[in-house]
């Protein structure tokens, strides 16, 4: 039984024991509130072998402390202000910082209240073993609990309690540990970034010092001073007259002013965007408008960084702007920026002069043409900065010494990789051993005297170009979680590891509780070539009635992921596999991905079964969901199926299944699309790695069947190690995948029959039809084609009119732009919005969900969980119940998602990289100074450059003009200047060209960047 | 901002200093209260009921008489200014005959109605503070009234509320705890070992509700022991106080309550 006590609380001093305090309500009206407080004693220090605590079996502290430290020969512990967590946070998750902390429940609530993401960070180093962080509720315990005076601020008072948390400890120490012939007791160290926090303490008799002083006298001070942000540096150190610095940019209004401004509609919130073609220019999509507000200059983004929550004012219409329509490079404008003055006190710099005088064209031109205005504003204040580590290069050229043997400490510039953020000022002593690494740099804070935000190195990631460390940067930039499965992880998997069996049929065993037996169906699975992870099987075969019976099997994960365990958290955090182009990031481990839940031939394996009995016109007569043991008889590549589909002599039960499964696919497809189902198209292209050194399972190193290498002859690309091709498709690709969408949305109506609250679909929200505003009047006035955008089937009828004759690749070139034009897929709680908006918009259908690939989607497992429930078979984990935790679990998965599918385009990106080097060094070698030659498309315009677009590489790029050309921004035309003809040769959206492409590596940041010049029409290379 | 308070944090402390099984302090007083045969003010953390018993007496309304037993008549009063925020209810507020029917229904089984036919037994409840825990502390306050006024009783009715935060049993709710967490309110006849109510308005698990259960019938018997002593006190004093000098009671010759009742 457990322990039950009423708890006593002494009833004369209602000043300790009640909280009092005021809370204005959304509506404005204040209340009063009470809430009590029960001060114990039964907390303890944390300290082991402690006399005075009892409590000795979860106590972490070492006896004596930490006795490393120069200033604490008899040991310390330290106890970090809030401040300390909130700038240093990066400092305290180094490996190489292994002092003993105590960390106060007031710093633990002052952090959680200032910034989640941190106190996150925070939580998980208090967990983590390999540190010593013992968390001490000094708001409960009798003698540091503080009450607020009167006319004490919240954050005086968290400082005094801080103080006296301190006190206590150094006093307790003292009690424990009567001093033995000289030696003293432990000490507790107080650090806190506050000067006047520090003066109080230390008037109060109580160690104290600020983290850099404390750095310094460690005995190691060199890698952890690196890691210390550079907000506190400057506090500590005021380097030169801050003072005399010319003021950049106007103050950011405080928090308080900017919501009630957003409240009153004054001033609007939203997600600042930077633009990637032009570092000066921004956009900020908020509610109030149907175009986002525009940004325009330095001085009205005013320090904000993209992701930032900003708050923005909105000028009158008469100064409203049109987007500009030229590229300006951040790289080649202020590659002479001096990182020591950074702010550039000489108005008359040149940079500073060519960037007014660009600023001011782009103003004039933009009242030319009135009818593209938009709203302009700047930014009065930051709500909410989205700050994170970055992936950067260092910028050599910002080095003042480059010997490596030098440590002086030097500001240097961080360049990332991302075009649309700033670059980074850091100091560091290391600079010349980072040049040509990637490091992961976080800012920190961004003055109004300084054109760059100041960040500090978190560290290095390796060489730039090594895989090792474009893949971790990669992974690090899209924030993809790629860290080994831990312990408790891998405990959670099934104790007899790849031995594991479905044991043999027994209605007593758990496993085939409620569990059919279709182990003698002729099952099979089609995947990718060198699948691994085979989450789907299936199976049709003539019913007696003339009907046909089909069936998916797929994966039985849930089986094996139960709610409420480590793994199941790790795979809800982890969301989805990520796919790179040579390698994968599992959301389960391995030996449930491509073993015991992959469907593989010839080997008994649970599996959750969706059977249709379907009429010969695949209409459905009913269907049923049962959890069942499969054996696949055959695991087919999409051309083995293909072959097998083609060959008419065969005429075995696998093959008779498979054309039977094609035929009602068929079927299936030729209703959805007469329902309005669009067929839409992305750039993709595979990466095919040959190199020895590749070992990833994913790709398989032959050349695939069906998928043409298109570019290039074949002499050209002999000794290539990396292939670039375009994606296949068969009909056995369509096959599966519209038995796929069946499964998925008979799934989806099941679950959310029973489960109208919590059911986990997904949709895909009608893109409002101004998002087609741009590509509609392209098409209008380059090709005389109209888009009608009504609804999805209009969509799709349109699109295939959308064809020109010569060029059979514009249809999907137009395509790829209609996609952009639409919002993406999302996962969301049937219950948080209303049943007229779950239409999946792409694929005209009134429901949708993820059922069919358990393995590599956490969104699938919980489909599976709620169908389990709907059929009886396991009843459904409270936490499914719950709208609130599906919606959060939502969130996750919908960003996670969106991450996945940006590294793995960023990571065929890079390979494209790497193989158009390789083929233009073989070109070169051949004695071609040519270089790769592509065709490509004109895909945008500007004053000074085009935007192409190269099929058979699937990359987009941009055409530069270093002089002015004629440029006719109503028909999206640019005129240039051709010396063969003598005139000049008008360039158009849409046309055809031919590119010379070939990769130029930054000299100072050893960044590799596509460089495209015009070959023809026109040679554009000395324009 | 509710996400902003953690119910239970990861030291095992809920947001007011008290670890999971940790009831909120409790004050009884027996104070006499005008025309009242018996008044107690309940105190629970800070929530307070001032509960009044009046009767057994002759039923005002004949037709609710009953002809073999007394009749209970349960009203429940809500100050304005008990909550934050001033919210003023009226007599015919759902939630108050709510309140005031389920405390009905707990007694009615309890109290010896047979011994007084024809008559009526009124329990007024006035609500001074609320902090969570309303009717459990109506309910006590009841039992500890009732008592006090002489009304026999079968056995005491000891209240508690129980929740589930995520895995965690929490017993005794406070305001802040009954908003976010799925609750349930228990009421146990301790020396029957009888449960007299079980009430709940939010969902709870299936496998949870057996645990919370359990540890609500403990935490009613840990309730019963400090209900009993209150009263066991209060009898002391009216002993004293009745002159009976000859026996200069002390603790250990009080009456045994059980006898009383």
């Amino acid at each position: 039984m457990a322990d039950i006590t009423i708890q006593k609380r002494p009833h004369n001093e209602a000043v300790v024991t009640h909280r009092k305090f005021f809370k204005k309500t959304a509506r404005g009206k204040v209340i009063k509130i009470i809430r009590e407080r029960y001060l114990r004693d039964d907390i303890y220090c944390g300290i082991v072998g402690c006399r005075l605590c009892a409590d000795g079996t979860t106590a972490v502290l070492p006896t004596s402390g930490d006795m490393t430290h120069r200033d604490f020969p008899y040991g310390h512990y330290i106890l970090p202000d809030t401040n300390i967590f909130l700038t240093q946070m990066d400092l305290f998750e180094s490996n190489e910082f292994m002092f003993p902390i105590i960390l106060l429940q007031t710093v633990m609530e002052e952090v959680r209240h200032r910034s989640l993401p941190l106190y996150n960070r925070l939580k998980a180093l208090v967990k983590s073993e390999d540190k010593q962080v013992w968390v001490f509720y000094n708001e409960f315990r009798r003698e540091t609990t503080v009450i607020r005076e009167e006319d004490e601020t919240p954050n005086d008072r968290n400082d005094r309690s801080i103080r006296e948390g301190a006190k206590w400890y150094n006093t307790h120490l003292h009690l424990v540990r009567s001093p033995i012939r000289g030696q003293k007791p432990p000490q507790v160290v107080l650090l806190t970034e506050d000067a006047g926090n520090r003066e109080k303490a230390l008037s109060a008799n109580i160690p104290c010092m600020s983290a850099r002083k404390y750095i310094e006298r460690t005995q190691k001070p060199a890698p952890l001073l690196d890691l210390l942000a550079a907000a506190v540096s400057e506090e500590i150190e005021p380097t030169k007259a801050t003072g005399a610095r010319a003021v950049l940019y106007a103050e950011h209004l405080p928090t308080t002013a900017l919501l009630a401004g957003v409240n009153a509609g004054q001033l609007h919130q939203g997600h600042f965007n930077a633009n990637s073609y032009n570092y000066l220019e921004g956009t900020v999509l908020v509610p109030t408008f149907t175009k986002p507000v525009l940004l325009v200059g330095r001085e009205n983004m005013n320090r904000a960084v993209h992701g930032d929550v900003v708050a923005v004012e909105v000028f009158p219409k008469s100064e409203w702007k049109s987007p500009g329509d030229e590229v300006v490079d951040a790289e080649s404008m202020l590659k002479n920026d001096d990182v020591e003055s950074g702010d550039e006190n000489d108005e008359n710099d040149t940079n500073d002069t060519l960037l007014q005088a660009r600023e001011s064209r782009a103003v004039r031109e933009s009242a030319q043409a009135p009818t593209e205005k938009q709203p302009t504003g700047r930014v009065v204040g930051i709500v909410k900065r989205n700050w994170r580590a970055y992936v950067c290069h260092i910028d050599a050229s910002s080095l003042t010494s480059t010997s490596t043997s030098s440590l002086s400490l030097q500001t240097i510039f961080a360049s990332p990789i991302s075009r649309l953020l700033p670059r980074i000022r850091i100091r560091t002593r290391q600079a010349p051993s980072l040049v040509g690494q990637k490091i992961l740099v976080t800012p920190d804070r961004w003055d109004r005297t300084s054109r760059y935000p100041d960040g500090h190195f978190v560290r290095a990631l390796g060489k730039v170009e090594s895989k090792e460390a474009e893949q971790e940067s990669l992974l690090l930039e899209f924030d993809v979680p790629y860290r080994p499965f831990g312990k408790a992880i891998l405990d959670c998997l099934p104790v007899e590891g790849d031995a594991w069996v479905v044991p043999p049929k027994n209605d007593g065993d758990p496993v085939w509780k409620d569990r059919e037996d279709l182990r003698d169906l002729v099952v099979c699975s089609i995947d990718p070539p060198g699948c691994q992870d085979i989450d789907d099987a299936l199976h049709a075969r003539r019913l007696q009635n003339g009907n046909i019976e089909a069936g998916v099997h797929i994966a039985d994960v849930s089986h094996f992921v139960y709610p409420d365990t480590p793994m199941d958290a790790e795979a809800a955090s982890r969301g989805t596999t990520v796919y790179l182009a040579d390698k994968r990031v599992d959301m389960l481990p391995s030996l449930l991905g491509t073993n015991l839940c992959s469907l593989r031939a010839g080997i008994e394996r649970l599996a959750f079964s969706v059977i249709w009995e379907l009429t010969e016109d695949a209409n459905i007569v009913n269907v049923r969901f049962t959890k069942s043991v499969i054996s696949s008889k055959a695991a087919f590549e999409y051309s083995e199926a293909q072959m097998r589909l083609d060959d008419s002599t065969l005429t075995d039960p696998l093959t008779v299944s498979i054309r039977l499964l094609n035929s009602l696919a068929k079927k299936l497809k030729a209703k959805r699309m007469a329902a309005g189902a669009l067929d839409l198209a992305s750039p993709e292209v595979r990466i095919n790695l040959a190199s020895p050194e590749s070992s990833d399972p994913l790709v398989a190193p032959s050349s695939l069947p069906g998928a043409s290498t298109l570019s290039g002859s074949k002499d050209e690309r002999k000794g290539e190690t990396i292939g670039v091709m375009q994606k296949a498709l068969l009909a056995t690709n369509s096959l599966v995948e519209e038995f796929m969408l069946l499964a998925n949305i008979s799934v989806a109506m099941r679950i959310n029959e029973t489960f109208p609250q919590t059911a986990v679909l997904r949709r895909h929200v009608a893109p409002p039809k101004t998002n087609f505003d741009n590509l509609q009047d392209m098409l209008m006035k380059r090709k005389g084609l109209t888009l009608d955008v009504s609804d999805s089937g209009a969509l799709a009828a349109s699109l295939d009119k959308c064809v020109d004759p010569q060029t059979p690749a514009f249809n999907t070139l137009v395509r790829i732009m209609a996609t952009r034009c639409m919002t993406s897929a999302e996962y969301f709680c049937a219950g948080s919005v209303s049943r007229d908006t779950f239409r999946h918009y792409g694929l005209a259908t009134p429901i949708y969900t993820h059922f069919t690939s358990p393995i590599r989607r956490y969104a699938d497992v919980l489909a599976h969980r709620q169908l389990a429930a709907t059929i009886a078979h396991t009843p459904l984990h409270p936490s499914l119940h719950s709208k609130a935790h599906v919606e959060r679990i939502m969130d996750v998965l919908n960003r996670r998602h969106r991450m996945a599918q940006m590294a793995g385009r960023a990571s065929v990106e890079f390979y494209v990289g790497l193989a158009l080097r390789e083929r233009g060094e073989g070109l070169a070698k051949a004695g071609n100074i040519g270089g790769v030659v592509e065709e490509a498309f004109v895909i945008r315009t500007f004053r000074n450059g085009l935007g192409v677009f190269v099929f058979e590489l699937g990359l987009e790029g941009l055409v530069m003009f270093k002089q002015d050309v004629q440029f006719d921004a109503e028909n999206y035309t640019v005129t240039l200047p051709s010396p063969t003809a003598g005139g000049e040769v008008t360039v158009a959206l849409f046309d055809k060209v031919k590119v010379r492409i070939g990769v130029e590596k930054d000299k100072n940041t050893q960044r590799g960047r596509v460089k495209m010049t015009l070959v023809s029409p026109v040679d554009s290379s000395g324009l | 901002m509710s996400s902003r308070i953690e119910i239970l944090n990861d030291g095992g402390l809920r947001s007011d200093g008290r670890r999971q099984y940790e009831l909120r302090d409790i004050t009884i007083e027996f104070s006499l209260q005008g025309h009242a045969d018996a008044s107690v003010t309940f105190q629970h953390g800070l929530t307070q009921v001032l509960v009044s018993v009046l009767g057994p007496h002759e039923a005002k309304m004949r037709s609710q008489t009953a002809h073999d037993r007394a009749v209970i008549n349960v009203e429940v009063n809500v100050a304005a200014f008990s909550t934050g925020e001033r919210r003023r209810r009226t007599r015919g507020d759902k939630r108050l005959l709510e309140l005031a029917s389920t405390i009905k229904s707990t007694f009615e089984p309890v109290v010896q109605t047979h011994l007084y036919p024809r008559s009526q037994i009124d329990i007024f409840v006035q609500v001074i503070q609320q902090d969570g825990g309303l009717l459990p502390a109506c309910i006590n306050g009841a039992t500890l009234a009732l008592a006090a006024a002489g009304i026999p009783l079968s056995d005491f009715v000891c209240a508690i509320t129980g929740g589930v935060h995520s895995t965690s049993s929490l017993l005794d709710l406070n305001t802040l705890e009954e908003n976010d967490v799925p609750h349930v309110t228990v009421a146990i006849m301790p020396r029957t070992e009888r449960v007299a109510l079980v009430t709940m308005e939010t969902r709870l698990r299936v496998e949870s509700f057996e645990e919370i259960f359990k540890l609500a019938i403990d935490a009613g018997k840990v309730l019963y022991m400090e209900m009993k002593a209150a009263l066991q006190r209060r009898t002391l004093t009216l002993v004293t106080a009745l002159g009976s000098g000859s026996k200069p009671a002390t603790q250990a010759t009080v009456f045994d309550v059980d006898e009383l009742l």
